[in-house]
């Protein structure tokens, strides 16, 4: 077996959505440190530089494609291997364990995830979208800043946002402890310390990025 | 403990074959003892179907002491039963109270079909071992076991690989049915001693390979394998063979 057929394997969709995962899990990372220059009360300012250079770096640009390419992957390689995976017991249980062997969000990343992709529409319409299509063939970019303020009084899309970000923190939870042991590192050594820093990602980012909207909603950001 | 009397409603899969669609069967049982293993009580039912002239319930068991990997019976939801680390046949009856309902059924997976009842065909097993799950030792006489040295640790968790017994329940219990807690131990117990050597980048791409073919499901690290697992084999295993499986096909050899 050569390299590349092991992508194939059930080891090597594996590593697939592991590895893509890993990189949309630093986007997040960025993405979150980006957004949250709305926190320094400065009108925006500091937000629309970061938010300028994102939007027109060559490299930045570059990566995005990247990135675009890695998140179709994770989410068809994910769907597929839900739809396999279930395929595989023709006659189910009567009777269930539930949550006595395995927390309800590890058996639930596709559905989580599907609650995920379903934000990220909505929420790629109403600001990259629009965004890039003015860059292109519009009048130059956007008022991001204006643009966050206004739509976050709509009380739905808050709430919307909201609900995305707990979907996004549960599908985390599991995500990130299952990226690493799929790379094998769950060891004895170092599983309790991913278990801590994944819980940990899993509740802080979530939370950074649903305080944004809440935040507009409540006038606490100016 | 008190011993007690109780009787019980038992829900029994019941299938001719694979190929016959299988149903629910209703059995009471009465007079069961507290001090019965769980398979001792099956017996009991079995003596008296057989009395009344109608068929028994097939089940697979052997040594009954929690060490051959036969009993495979899914209880109430769970594989081998509520006990941690316990098999069907060391499960015993002084868990249930008079009057209780227990659903029994045989492991679901479609690579474990059924044969009878509660009696799946477990060879896919075999044919992964069969894989990949062996060494190469020279004839002749049998060496000086100190002639070489193990690591301690290393030859511990070896050990407590190789204390699978292969009963399917890590299959049984995974959402995916999947077999990696099975074949991670079946390569951990090799890939860490000297001897495992030779063969062990075949070993785990052959071993991966057959699991495939066998059809089943992918691991998605959820870890209800580990909690019903009556070996305790640890998820540890399961990234040691991502490991070995990274490290087989992406060193540099020919390939």
């Amino acid at each position: 077996m050569n390299w590349k057929q092991s992508f194939s394997t059930s080891i090597g969709k594996k590593l697939q959505m592991s590895l893509t995962g890993l990189f949309l899990i630093t986007f997040l990372l960025v993405h979150c440190y980006i957004n949250a220059q709305i926190f320094y009360q400065d009108g925006g300012t500091r937000f629309k530089e970061a938010a300028h250079f994102m939007g027109t770096n060559f490299v930045i640009r570059t990566v995005e494609i990247g990135l675009f390419a890695f998140l179709i992957l994770h989410i068809v390689q994910g769907l597929l291997l839900w739809a396999k995976n279930r395929s595989r017991r023709s006659v189910g249980y009567a009777v269930s364990a539930g949550n006595k062997t395995s927390p309800w969000y590890s058996r639930s990343m596709a559905l989580l995830g599907t609650l995920v992709l379903l934000f990220l529409i909505l929420h790629l319409s109403k600001f990259w979208a629009p965004n890039r299509y003015s860059m292109t063939f519009g009048s130059g970019e956007l008022d991001l800043y204006a643009m966050m303020r206004d739509e976050f009084q709509t009380t739905w899309v808050v709430v919307v946002y909201v609900l995305g970000c707990i979907a996004l923190g549960w599908h985390l939870v599991h995500g990130f402890y299952s990226a690493f042991q799929t790379l094998g590192l769950g060891t004895h050594k170092y599983k309790g310390m991913i278990k801590a820093i994944g819980v940990a990602f899993s509740i802080v980012v979530p939370v950074i990025f649903a305080l944004m909207p809440v935040s507009f909603y409540m006038h606490w950001v100016s | 403990m008190e011993h007690y009397k109780m009787n019980l409603t038992l829900k029994v899969w019941r299938q001719k074959s694979k190929d016959f669609k299988g149903h629910f069967e209703t059995f009471k049982v009465s007079d069961i003892s507290s001090e019965m293993s769980f398979l001792e009580m099956f017996d009991v039912l079995n003596e008296k179907l057989v009395a009344e002239g109608k068929e028994p319930v097939a089940f697979d068991h052997d040594c009954r002491e929690g060490i051959c990997g036969m009993c495979s019976m899914y209880i109430n939801g769970r594989a081998h039963g509520p006990w941690h680390e316990t098999t069907t046949c060391q499960l015993h009856m002084r868990e249930y109270k008079d009057g209780d309902t227990i659903v029994v059924e045989p492991w679901r997976a479609n690579s474990f079909p059924v044969i009878r009842d509660l009696v799946v065909d477990r060879s896919a097993f075999d044919r992964i071992i069969a894989a990949g799950g062996y060494i190469s030792v020279n004839t002749g006489n049998a060496q000086d076991a100190n002639a070489l040295p193990i690591d301690k640790q290393k030859a511990d968790e070896s050990f407590a690989a190789a204390t699978c017994i292969g009963c399917g329940a890590c299959v049984a219990a995974c959402p995916n049915t999947s077999a990696m807690l099975f074949v991670s131990a079946k390569v951990s117990h090799l890939a860490l001693l000297p001897q495992g050597d030779p063969e062990r980048k075949t070993r785990a791409t052959n071993m991966i390979h057959q699991m495939d073919t066998e059809g089943f499901g992918s691991c998605t690290n959820i870890g209800a394998c580990e909690a019903e697992c009556p070996k305790g084999i640890s998820l540890e295993n399961i990234a040691r063979l991502n490991r070995e499986y990274i490290g087989a096909v992406f060193s540099g050899s020919k390939d």
